[in-house]
């Protein structure tokens, strides 16, 4: 399959409030062409919502919900559970939609943590899928705890002092059916990945890399590229688990068996604002040491996991 | 119609039960857990055909009954105290919703320090957030009041709160009789909600709003909620066409005739009152007693109609305004009478917070003490 020959239909309206060069806007266009017209998809305050533009307008085409911030955990199996009474009381007829929650990293990582580890323990049935961007970008760039070390934002204007955490791996380790992480530079492994996903039933997790322009400082019309370098620098990592048994996907792969050397961690800092000041620092050296450490044990770590 | 002798938490679950709702997500709390358990266990032995999320907190229970309401399914979920607390958030967001949702809070004491007993601070603390709150004071009125609850919900579309005393109702039997399937159904058609998130219906829920639209839409919450009291009452006197069992309109009067002390209360407190007034009326006092059942919305103008020329109120609060004189119905009640019915006295106290104990014998004394004051 190639790109051209995906579902026609669209899931954004044109005409959003995105900022131009959106990730979420991207990755929901290919995430609805996977799930079809059949669809419930719930929101948390983000981005993806702030898109929408003000009532009455609407940038989405599927029926959406915007929930609280720390709710969509809960939510998300409250609604599939809750149709199954109304179909088989004949209440409702025909197919039983897929739900679906697009929840940012703010709504993942922090907040909204316990009850998405609640809804993966109990296997609730939905497809929760998060959006990373690495900060609370709609409310104006605040860290969050899938910020990168050394990311100054708002809130950490010096460069937050801690690592990210790796939240697909502990949504692998509560033991769900499906985990996988994706980039809108790898459209058809997203794809795939949702397709999958949408055949399995159960607590299933996508997280996608989201490069965002705004809060990230680089030019629109580079989302994907800056995604692309990512991956080819081991800075995001793509694999899918299906019942437990990991496997790395694509470039990551091929990092991990050593068939390809990742490429410089500086070519995809310097292609963001963010890291203007450390590529500045004279300890420059010294950061970007660290952080191609962290690469390289990250890449260890789940090439690791993935031979379990 | 079945007699049953149980408690006031499973008067609730059967209630639940009986009224054929598809969807429950819950957390457990003392004194409420027993309800939850009741129908965690209906669900399981079959004997209740509708889903059970075993949630992790109640900000997540309220959010998914909030959720699975909005996609159509006839919802309920249980807490008290802390649990009340918690769901702010989503209680504020439930009535926004418009969301016919039914809760049971057994009503307990809140923190610091700890306390497991009754007092009504925890509702009384949720008042602003748009819920209608009925205020159950049997276990025959709990049952009754559930079934009343989504009858007014799913009219309205305003979520309703059924509290009734921690371990004083809520653990102590006493005979109430369940109704038939035929006569429920009679009372309370199968839910047919006016929108649904679903694809077969469309659109987007709770974007971000303007001021334009924000504000016709919040008027039209508290305007629903004040009409709200008169179908509660209009629903009350179907159900006891249906049934022959009456509770109350807003208010349940006990021995009115020729009175003129009013002990107004609620909760278990307000049939603890009707031996108090007994006791006063037979050391000569013409007392009466007024339980308050609609607490939202707050019933001012028949709370004015009701009481005769002369009458003086003496208001029992089981709940604080901190730093002032009484409680919440002290100060309800006052904004009610003022400017209606500027001559008449009022005067309140709090009371049996933290579950202190109220037999009539204090409530006698507590409303002599009051009567010397109005003199
Ligand atoms: C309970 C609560 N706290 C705070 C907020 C304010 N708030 C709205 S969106 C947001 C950040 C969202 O971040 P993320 O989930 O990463 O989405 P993004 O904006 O990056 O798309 C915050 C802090 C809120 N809506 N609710
Ligand atoms: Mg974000």
């Amino acid at each position: 399959m190639n790109i051209k020959e995906l579902p026609e239909i669209e899931y954004i309206i044109p005409g959003t409030g995105a900022c131009a060069g959106c990730p979420s806007t991207i990755g929901l266009r290919l995430v609805g062409k996977a799930l079809g017209e059949n669809a419930i998809c719930l929101l948390t305050p983000s981005c993806a919502v702030a898109s929408m533009g003000m009532t009455p307008k609407t940038c989405y085409s599927f029926p959406a919900l915007n929930i609280c911030f720390a709710s969509a955990g809960a939510s998300g199996g409250a609604i599939s559970m809750a149709l199954d009474p109304l179909y088989s009381k004949k209440r409702l007829e025909g197919e039983k939609p897929v739900v679906f929650a697009w929840v940012g990293d703010g709504g993942t990582y922090d907040i909204g943590f316990q009850g998405l580890s609640a809804a993966a323990e109990r296997n609730d049935d939905f497809i929760f899928f998060c959006y990373n961007n690495e900060a609370y970008s709609n409310t104006g760039n605040q860290r969050s705890g899938a910020t990168p070390q050394y990311v100054p934002t708002t809130t950490s204007p010096l460069g937050k002092e801690m690592l990210q955490k790796n939240v697909p791996l502990l949504m692998l380790e509560h033991r769900p059916p499906y985990v996988a992480t994706a980039s809108l530079a790898y459209p058809l492994d997203l794809y795939r990945k949702v397709e999958k996903a949408k055949s399995i039933k159960g607590f299933r997790y996508i997280e996608i890399h989201m490069p965002c322009c705004t809060s990230w400082k680089f030019p629109a019309a580079e989302t994907i590229e800056v995604s692309r370098l990512a991956i080819r620098t081991g800075s995001w990592l793509l694999w899918e688990a299906e019942n437990g048994k990991l496997s790395l996907n694509g470039v990551t792969a091929a990092l991990a068996e050593g068939k390809r050397k990742p490429l410089p961690v500086e070519e995809y800092l310097k292609a963001q604002g963010r890291y203007a000041w450390l590529l500045k620092s004279p300890d420059k050296d010294y950061y970007i040491g660290n952080i191609e450490n962290n690469i390289r044990r990250e890449l260890e770590f789940m090439a690791g996991r993935a031979k379990l | 119609m079945t007699k049953v002798f149980d408690s006031g938490n499973v008067a609730c679950a059967l209630a639940v039960k009986d009224v054929g709702v598809d969807f429950v997500a819950a957390y457990p709390i003392t004194p409420q857990t027993s309800v939850v358990e009741k129908i965690a266990s209906y669900i399981a032995e079959g004997e209740m055909d509708a889903k059970y999320l075993p949630v992790e907190s109640e900000h997540s229970a309220l959010s998914a009954v909030a959720a699975a309401s909005a996609v159509g399914a006839r919802v309920f979920t249980a807490t008290s105290s802390q649990g009340l607390l918690y769901m702010h958030e989503i209680l504020h967001y439930a009535a926004g919703g418009r969301l016919p949702i039914v809760m049971a809070n057994v009503n307990r004491a809140i923190n610091m320090p700890w306390c497991l007993y009754v007092d009504h601070q925890d509702a009384v603390s949720q008042r602003d957030t748009g819920w209608i709150q009925l205020f159950a004071a049997s276990n025959q009125e709990i049952y009754d009041s559930v079934i009343l609850a989504y009858k007014v919900a799913e009219e309205v579309q305003i979520p309703v709160m059924v509290n009734y005393d921690g371990f004083l109702v809520s653990h102590s039997s006493m005979p109430f009789e369940t109704l038939e399937q035929d006569k429920i159904r009679e009372f309370l058609p199968a839910l047919n909600p006016p929108w649904r998130l679903h694809p077969q219906w469309g659109g987007t829920f709770g974007n971000v709003t303007p001021s334009e639209e924000y504000v016709p839409y919040r008027y039209a919450l508290t305007e629903d909620i004040k009409k709200a009291g008169d179908v509660i009452v209009r629903c009350s006197k179907e159900y006891e066409r249906l049934t022959g069992r009456w509770h109350g309109g807003h208010f349940e009067t006990y021995r009115p005739e020729g009175a003129e002390y009013f002990l107004f209360s609620m909760g278990s407190m307000g049939k603890e009152m009707e031996i108090a007034v007994d006791l006063l009326r037979e050391q000569g006092i013409a007392a009466a007693g007024l339980r308050l059942r609609i607490f939202s919305p707050f019933p001012e103008e028949e709370l004015a109609a009701l009481l005769p020329t002369g009458a003086k109120l003496l208001v029992f609060d089981r709940n604080l305004v901190y730093g002032s004189a009484g409680g919440a119905l002290l100060q309800l009640a006052k904004a009610a009478l003022f400017n209606r019915r500027d001559s008449l006295q009022v005067i309140g106290i709090s009371l049996g917070l933290g579950g202190e104990d109220l037999p009539a014998s204090v409530l006698v004394a507590k409303a002599r003490e009051m009567m010397e004051v109005c003199k």
